[in-house]
C-alpha cells in the first residue's frame, strides 16, 4: 500500500453504512453491492450446479434431491429476492448514469430544484415494482411447496 | 480509455441480464404462475421441463449469452469494490488478469455444458 495516499476522513467499507446523515439512496448503494457479490457467488456456485443436467436424469434427480433440503430452499428465495432489488435498482442506476432520469439542465437560480425531484420519484417506484416481484416470487415459491 | 471500454461493457452487459435473466426467473422462480416454457408441467426443474429447454436452440444461445454477461457484469462489479479499497497498481493488475482466467474458465465450463446438454442422446 506505499504509493496509496491516506486521508484521515477516509471511511473504507465501514463508510458504506455509517457515513452520517445520508439519503435512502445511500443505503440503496449499500445494498446493490451486497447483492450483487452475493450473486456472483451464488452463479459462479450455479455453473456448476446446473451442468450435472450434462449427466442425465438420474444424477440430475439426484441432485434435485439434495437440493431440497430446507437451507437451499431458503437460500433460494434470499437469491430471487437479491436479483429482484439488483436488477431493478441496477436499471434505476442505469436510466441515472445516462442521464434519463435527472431532469433537465437548467441555470441555478434560487430557489434551485434538486434533481433528486426526479431521481427520487423514480427510486419509489422500483421499490414497489422490487416489492410486488419480490411477493409475487415468495408466494409463488410457497405456491410449489 | 480501456477503463472507459469496461465501463460501457459492464452497462451493456447489466442491460443484457436484466433481460435474460429476467427471462430465467420467470421461468424458473414464477413457474407455478406463469408456467412458461414449462410444458411437463409447473415444477421448472423436472427432468423434462429440463430436457425441453435443453433441446432448445434458443435457450442455448441465451444461456451462453447470460452465462457470459453475467460473468463479465460480476467480476466487473466485485473488481471496482476491489479497486475501490485503495490497492497498489500490482495487486490490481493481478486482480484484473486473476479475474479474466477465472471469468474464461468458467465460461468454457458452462458453455461446453450448454453445447453437451443440447447435443444429448436422450
Amino acid at each position: 500500500m506505499g504509493n496509496v495516499k491516506r486521508y484521515d476522513n477516509r471511511l473504507g467499507i465501514t463508510g458504506w453504512l455509517s457515513g452520517g446523515r445520508w439519503g435512502v439512496e445511500r443505503y440503496l448503494y449499500f445494498i446493490h453491492r451486497i447483492t450483487g457479490v452475493g450473486i456472483l457467488l451464488f452463479f459462479m456456485m450455479h455453473i456448476f450446479e446446473s451442468s450435472l443436467r450434462v449427466f442425465g436424469p438420474a444424477t440430475w434427480n439426484a441432485a434435485m434431491e439434495t437440493l431440497e433440503h430446507p437451507l437451499f430452499k431458503v437460500g433460494e428465495i434470499v437469491v430471487f429476492c437479491g436479483f429482484a432489488f439488483h436488477a431493478l435498482n441496477g436499471l434505476r442506476l442505469i436510466l441515472i448514469e445516462l442521464g434519463l432520469a435527472v431532469g433537465k439542465a437548467e441555470e441555478p437560480i434560487y430557489p434551485y430544484r434538486s434533481s433528486l425531484n426526479t431521481q427520487r420519484p423514480l427510486m419509489v417506484v422500483v421499490m414497489i415494482v422490487c416489492s410486488l416481484l419480490i411477493v409475487a416470487g415468495v408466494y409463488d415459491f410457497f405456491l410449489g411447496q | 480509455m480501456r477503463e472507459t471500454a469496461y465501463w460501457t461493457w459492464f452497462i451493456i452487459a447489466g442491460i443484457v441480464l436484466f433481460c435474460l435473466v429476467g427471462l430465467h426467473m420467470m421461468i424458473m422462480h414464477l413457474d407455478g404462475l406463469l408456467g412458461i416454457f414449462n410444458p411437463a408441467g409447473t415444477v421448472s426443474l423436472a427432468w423434462k421441463n429440463v430436457l425441453f429447454r435443453n433441446k432448445s436452440l434458443f435457450f442455448t444461445i441465451t444461456y451462453i449469452i447470460m452465462l457470459a454477461a453475467a460473468l463479465y457484469h460480476g467480476f466487473y462489479g466485485f473488481r471496482t469494490i476491489l479497486f475501490e479499497l485503495g490497492l497498489r497498481k500490482a495487486t490490481q493488475r493481478f486482480i484484473t488478469v486473476f479475474f479474466w482466467i477465472v471469468g474464461i474458465g468458467l465460461f468454457v465450463f458452462g458453455a461446453y455444458a450448454a453445447l453437451a446438454a443440447k447435443a444429448m442422446k436422450i
